[in-house]
This record gives structure tokens, sequence and C-alpha cells, in this order.
């Protein structure tokens, strides 16, 4: 498997493109043009891609995050008085079809019992969620890339040290990891460090992949010439075998954010991850389940969004492995 | 092979023993074990209660020796006392039971649905069945666990149980249902646009005809199966089973799975002194009974396709059993229903309170309070396996053997389940390792939501109080599994796969 820099150059070697055999046009691509064109093509892919976008969006421009103020006039703390039993006024069926008219009005998502607005709620425990969502892609991306990298390229000691502590954090399911752990970020009461906690919990799946990949690749003859040539050891890993796991990584890390989402809202709902005042959407329908008979709403609006985001980052991931495997025959690149 | 196993059992202890380290660590420090006695209003007492609470969590010694002491008991076999004196050993052993069942039923659900549907996804890739599948798995892969638990507790639960009051199904629900169940059948079914017509009308048919003869005898009201159906049902497996392993082409098997469908329903008219009350170890027998007789069936009428008619002859006979023990439980209804007034699926706790009754009404005691959990717990594991059988499957069918085979002439059923089916299953069985961790997780969640006195409670609790002796136990018997799972899913690999060499 070629890098994309030996690609590049011979495709501006050949900078003309000659008419093939059919009259269809051959165009040299790289590696990286080709995993972007079938991405797109994915339509599933495009799809989550785009709902998580206008999630992401929705959630920090609406009721604005730090200093900077957002376009809802509400915010997740203010109580008030309770209208029309907290129910929800979004209309969504327009006036000529006999329903309210197309309208958000003043409590899209309805209010609590307290008369707190819950689209500022839900906003507020989504704006959460997504923080430590991207956390926990950080921390498994560098930790889990690094751990197997250093064992499939060392072997020998390090190698075992770095699996037998592997394994042993895999004989602990990861709810009950995670939840041991998180009471290191309850103390802190800091939704950072409960993010890192939680990467530090799940990165092992893909250290084992990606050891996995490093076993076979550093087989390789390109990595042979490396050595012979002198390159250190260091070199070798990131300039030549680790582009080559951008696939597995990728994908992994992912599909690993996406059960991230979910766990980190089985803890908030456990009581065990964010604490309050602060919300996440866990907590809310943790709050609200007994609700579901009289106050439906107060139950459904979190668990859409956490539905809604953890399905577009499950379908994106599928969309890049879909898009990374080369014997895809089904779009054409 | 031994050394193997061996080897691997020593590797999986030290591991566990390492991780229950790094868990009665992580218990100790994750809170204060004595917040719940600063609020208290007598100073003195509050005081004599902290003492003795530091003395049973001996919390004057440092995190490493405390562990060191667990260790020690547990090597004795004491798994030591929670944070109010009640000795764990007594506590896990109710616990366990009640989790297992749980846990056990969603595992078992899950692996034969999700590799039967992830199989048929594979054989019709890119057909609207593959595609609506593919969603709905990555629908229940989203799916947080518990905003699935409570929807079910009131969709399935309360509303069923009110609606169980006057158990008459709507028309427009009779019309979509036997729509929904053409669709099925026609996809699952395939075939080219003629077959594919009759088995949509066939299907919607039957539905609509079954369900309108159901809603108007109030069947659900005092349910039962009665000779006729269950002849029909167990003519039907036997049609079924004989359709998957050998088709219709020779008739020895299909006459063997007949006999013993045959069989089975003769047993059924004279089986009341049997199966009326019997006790645990009666079923297991008579299941035994079952294979034994399918056994001979399937040999004495074999003839040429002996080994094929012994297999389904005995998985007729199993079915055939099978339909029999739901007759028996549905007719257990009537009495079973008044004693829970009218509502048997239960939203909390894992049996009815100073219960007492026949088999068939526990049965259906434990059925109704399992069902929700189970339900729950099943949709991810669901989902995964669905999504690995059926890439698998596919890899598998893509293979040069395969193309072999057909070149060979071997049908196309042949091929698959003796072929394709096998080798695709080698690497769930790895998958059924890890999934187990995640149902235990999972127990844990809906264990807190149903109110069952489970395991996944004992943990939730014992981490809330800062008590390690719960949760360690629990640890034990979860960590423990896993890594038995682990383990056997190592050898099965090895055992299976015969280019491993071990």
């Amino acid at each position: 498997m070629s890098t994309e820099l030996e690609r590049t150059e011979s495709a501006r070697a050949s900078a003309t493109a000659p008419a093939g055999v059919d009259g269809i046009a051959v165009v040299a691509r790289t590696q990286g043009q080709m995993v972007r064109r079938r991405f797109f093509r994915h339509r599933a892919a495009i799809a989550g891609m785009l709902t998580l976008a206008f999630v992401i969006l929705l959630a920090y421009t609406s009721i604005g995050f730090g200093p900077v103020t957002g376009w809802w006039d509400k915010t997740y703390v203010s109580t008030g008085p309770v209208i029309d039993g907290g129910r929800p006024t979004l209309g969504l069926v327009p006036n000529f079809l006999g329903g309210d008219g197309i309208r958000l009005g003043e409590h899209p998502f309805g209010q609590d019992n307290v008369g707190k607005d819950y689209f500022a709620l839900v906003m507020r425990g989504t704006q959460r969620s997504l923080v430590i969502a991207f956390l926990i892609g950080i921390v498994v991306t560098v930790v889990g890339t690094l751990v197997g990298a250093i064992a499939g390229f060392f072997r020998g000691r390090v190698e075992g040290v770095l699996m037998r502590l592997t394994d042993t954090m895999i004989a602990i399911p990861t709810l009950i990891f995670a939840a041991v752990l998180a009471a290191v970020a309850r103390g802190t009461g800091n939704i950072i460090v409960l993010g890192i906690v939680l990467g530090l919990v799940t990165w092992t799946n893909l250290a084992r992949l990606v050891r996995g990949e490093f076993l076979s690749l550093r087989e390789k003859e390109f990595v042979e010439s490396a050595r012979a040539v002198g390159t250190s050891p260091w070199r070798i890993i990131h300039k030549h075998i680790l582009p080559n796991t951008v696939s597995v990584i990728t994908v992994t890390a992912t599909l690993t954010v996406a059960a991230g989402i979910l766990l980190e809202t089985a803890l908030s709902f456990l009581g065990l991850g964010v604490q309050p005042p602060d919300v996440s959407l866990g907590s809310l329908v943790s709050q609200y389940q007994t609700a579901f008979q009289s106050r439906p709403w107060l139950f459904w609006w979190p668990g859409l969004f956490i539905v809604a985001i953890a399905l577009s980052v499950n379908f994106i991931g599928d969309g890049l492995r879909d898009a990374f495997d080369p014997r895809q025959t089904r779009v054409r690149a | 092979m031994a050394i193997f196993i061996i080897r691997r059992l020593v590797i999986s202890v030290l591991t566990l023993l390492a991780a229950t380290f790094i868990v009665y660590v992580g218990t100790a420090v994750s809170g204060d074990p004595m917040q719940d006695l600063y609020g208290l209003q007598d100073a003195g007492d509050a005081e004599r209660q902290m003492d003795e609470r530091r003395r049973v969590l001996q919390l004057d010694t440092p995190i490493p020796l405390r562990y060191l002491s667990w260790l020690a008991g547990l090597l004795r076999g004491d798994l030591g006392q929670n944070i109010r004196g009640q000795d764990v050993s007594a506590l896990l052993a109710n616990a366990v039971a009640a989790t297992l069942q749980m846990v056990i039923a969603a595992t078992v659900l899950a692996i034969v649905f999700g590799i039967v549907t992830g199989i048929a996804s594979a054989l019709r890739q890119y057909s609207g069945f593959d595609y609506a599948l593919t969603f709905a798995a990555f629908l229940f892969f989203s799916l947080p666990v518990f905003w699935v638990a409570v929807m079910l507790k009131q969709y399935v639960a309360i509303e069923f149980n009110n609606w169980l009051r006057d158990p008459v199904i709507p028309g427009p629900v009779i019309l979509v249902a036997s729509a929904i169940n053409a669709v099925v059948w026609m996809a699952i079914l395939g075939g080219d646009r003629q077959r594919r017509l009759t088995t949509l009308g066939v299907a919607f048919a039957a539905a609509a005809v079954s369900l309108e003869f159901l809603s108007a005898t109030q069947w659900f009201a005092d349910p039962g199966l009665g000779p006729v159906a269950v002849l029909v049902l167990a003519v039907g497996a036997a049609f079924g089973v004989t359709f998957l392993i050998s088709g219709f082409r020779y008739r020895p098997p299909l006459v063997s799975a007949l006999v013993a469908a045959a069989v089975g329903c003769g047993f059924y008219l004279v089986s009341e002194p049997v199966l009326a009350d019997p006790s645990v170890w009666m079923i297991p027998l008579l299941a035994m009974a079952t294979v034994a007789t399918g056994l001979a069936i399937g040999y004495l009428l074999g003839g040429l396709q002996r080994r094929q008619a012994m297999v389904t002859a005995t998985a007729t006979g199993l079915l055939t059993g099978g339909v029999i023990m739901i007759d028996y439980l549905l007719q257990a209804y009537a009495g079973y229903a008044q004693r829970v007034r009218g509502r048997p699926i239960s939203t909390v706790g894992s049996q009815t309170p100073n219960f007492q009754g026949d088999f068939w009404q526990a049965g259906l005691d434990s059925g109704g309070h399992l069902l929700l959990p189970t339900l729950a717990l099943m949709l991810v594991s669901f989902a995964v396996y669905t999504r690995y059988t059926r890439a698998s499957m596919l890899e598998v069918m893509n293979q040069d053997y395969i193309r072999t085979a057909r070149a060979k002439g071997l049908t196309e059923r042949t091929v698959v389940t003796k072929h394709g089916f096998r080798n695709a299953l080698i690497p769930v069985t790895t998958l059924m390792a890890f999934d187990f961790g995640a149902v235990i997780g999972g127990a844990v969640i809906t264990e807190t939501i149903f109110g069952w006195q489970g395991m996944g409670f004992m943990f939730i609790t014992g981490l809330n109080q800062v008590d390690p002796a719960p949760v360690m136990a629990f640890f034990l018997v979860a960590g423990g599994s896993v890594v038995v799972f682990n383990m056997l899913a190592d050898i099965a690999y090895a055992y299976l796969d015969p280019r491993i060499r071990v």
C-alpha cells in the first residue's frame, strides 16, 4: 500500500489523463481522495454528518456557552411559573390542516415541574454530552494508538506488559469500570475530568486492533527496507506504518465515541456521571422517568437527542468503514 | 490442548486478580463512607456509629492492606460483610439467581435471533429486507438501554395489561399486522414475481384470519392451544425443519419428521398425569427421551438419508415438545391471572411476593417478570450479533470454496448450511465473550429500573455507600464469568477453526 506522498508524485508525473479503452477517462487519485469520494456517496453517512452538525450548531448557538450568549432568551437555571401544565408549545401541523400552525412558541419543549424551560435544559445536556464525546474521541485515539503501536512494533517484553495491562482492563465490564472510576470525576465536579476518565476506560479495543495491524505491517518489505537504511524506530512508526493504519483508527475511534456517548448517559442516569446542578441528557431521563404517563415530553426529548447523536456518529463510522474498504464494489470511487 | 487450557486458565486467574485490585482501590477512594452519618442529630450516637463503621470497614488501615485482608478472606471462602454487617455471601446467593436468569435468557435469545437474522440478511444482501434490518440494527445500537426500558414499562407492560381487560384487536390493527407479516415473509422467501405475490397473499390471508379468530373468541383472556392447534404447529414444524435441513427432494427425512410430530401429538393427548405439575427434573428427562425417540425414528425410517432423517426427527420432536409446554403454560394462565388481578406483565421485582403455585404458574410468574428486562437487554446484543454475523457470512460466501461447492452441483441449501454457516460462525464465537461483558453492564441498569434485587443492584448500592465488599463480590461473579467466557471462546475458536494450531 503506497503512501500519499508516493501516489501524488506519480499522479503529477502522468499529469494528462489519457482516454481509456471505453472512453472512460483514467484519473490517478490518491488514497485520501478515493476515500473521500466513496464516503460522500454513502448516503446514510452524509445524513449522519448533517444531523450531527445540526445538533452541534443548535446546542451551542441556542443557549450559548461560557462568555458567548445565544439566541434563545431563556436559561436552563431560571425557574418561573408553569404555563399550561408545562406542555410543549412547539407546533408542527400547519393551520390549514387543522393544527396550531408551525411555530416555536414560548417553550417549544415544554417546562419541567418548577417552570424551567425544557429546551434550554435539553440543549445544556446536549452540550455536556458533546464535550464528553469529543474528549473521549481524543483520549481513545491518542492512548489506544500509542499503546497499540508500541506493543505491535517493539514486541518482546514491552508488548507483554502492555498487553497484560490491556487484558486486565478488558476483564472488567465497561460500565462497571466506568462507574468505579467516574467517582474520581464526581469529586472534582469537572466535566473535562469525566471525559478523560471515560476515554481512559474505553481505549482498549482500539489498542488491540492497532496492535494487530502493526503486527502484520511490520513484516512488510517497505519497513524492512526502511530499517535497512537505518531509519529510527519512531520515524518508521509514524511515517511508514501509522499512515496505513489510519483506516482502522478512524473507524474504531468513531464507533467508540458513539459507545462513549451511551456510556456517559447511562452513568448520568445512574447518578454516577454528571452531577447536579449541571445537566446531562441521562440525568434528565432519570429525573423524569416516572413522569411518563402525565408529562411524556419530559421523557421524550432528551432520549430523542441521545438517539440522534449516537445514530449519526454510528452512521458516520459505518460510512468511513465502507469508504476505507478497498474491496467495496458497490460504490464506484 | 490440555496444556493450552491450563495455561489460559492460569493467565485468566492472574488477570482477574489484578483487575480485582483495580476495582477495590477504585471503590475505596471513590468517596466518603461516612457520608450519611454526618447529618445525624445526636452527636454521641453519631460518634458511636462512625466508630463502628470505621471498625467494620477497616478505615484505619491503608487501602492496599485492606485489599490484602479481603483477599485473605476470599481464599478462606469468606466474602466479608457489607456496611451494615450482613454477610455478603448470603446476599450474593440470593442475588445471583435473579440476575443470572435475566442475563442468560437475554444472551441466548440475542444469539439465536441475531445469528438467524444476520444470515438471512447476508443471503439477501442489498435487498429491502437487508436495508431495513441494517437500519434497525443501527437504531438498536444507538438506543440507550435505560430509555428503552422505561418506554417498555409504559407501552408493553402498562398498556398491554390494560388491553388485556378487553382483549379485542381492532380492525385497522389486524390489517396493518397482516400486511407487515406478509411483507416480512415475502422478503424472507424471495423468488421471482409470481412467487413473491403468492407469498404476499397467503401470508396476509393467514395472519388476518388467525388474528380475527383470536380477537373474536377473546382468546387472550383465556388462552390455550388445544390438540388441533398443537397438531397443526407440530406438522408445520416438521415441514419447516425438513425444508432447512434436507429439502423435499427425497421423502425419508420428511416422513421421519412427520412421524416424530405424530408421536409428539400422541404423547400430548396422554400427557396429563405426567405434566400436570411436574418437578423440575422431569423436563430435562422428557427432553432426553424426546431426543432418543427422534434418533430412533430417524434411524429406522431414514433409508438412504439416515443422518438427515435423524436430525429432522429429533429437531421436530424437540419443537413439538416446546409447543406442548407452551400449551400447558397458556392453560395455566387462567388460574394465574386471578392472582395478579389480570396484569401478567410486571414491572417491579423478579417474582410476585409470596407466590405459591404449581410448576406452570410459577413459570408464568417468572416469565412475566423476566419479559421486559430481557427484552431491553436483548435489543443491543441482537443488533451486534446481526451485524457481525452478516459481515462474517458475506465474507465467507465470497470465498473460493463456496464457488467450488456450487460448481460441484450442491444445492444452495447445502452450500449455505453445510459450508457457509459453519465457517461464518467462527468469528462470532469471539464476539460472544465480549458481548457477555456488555450484557452484564446492561443488567446493572435494567435491575435499577425494574427494581430487581439482583447483583447489579448490590453493586450500585455498594458503590454509592463506598462499601467495597459487595462491589467486589459482584465483580468476582461478573468479571469471573467474562473471563470464563473469554476462555471458552478461545477454546471454541481453536476447536472450530482447523487452521489454528493450539
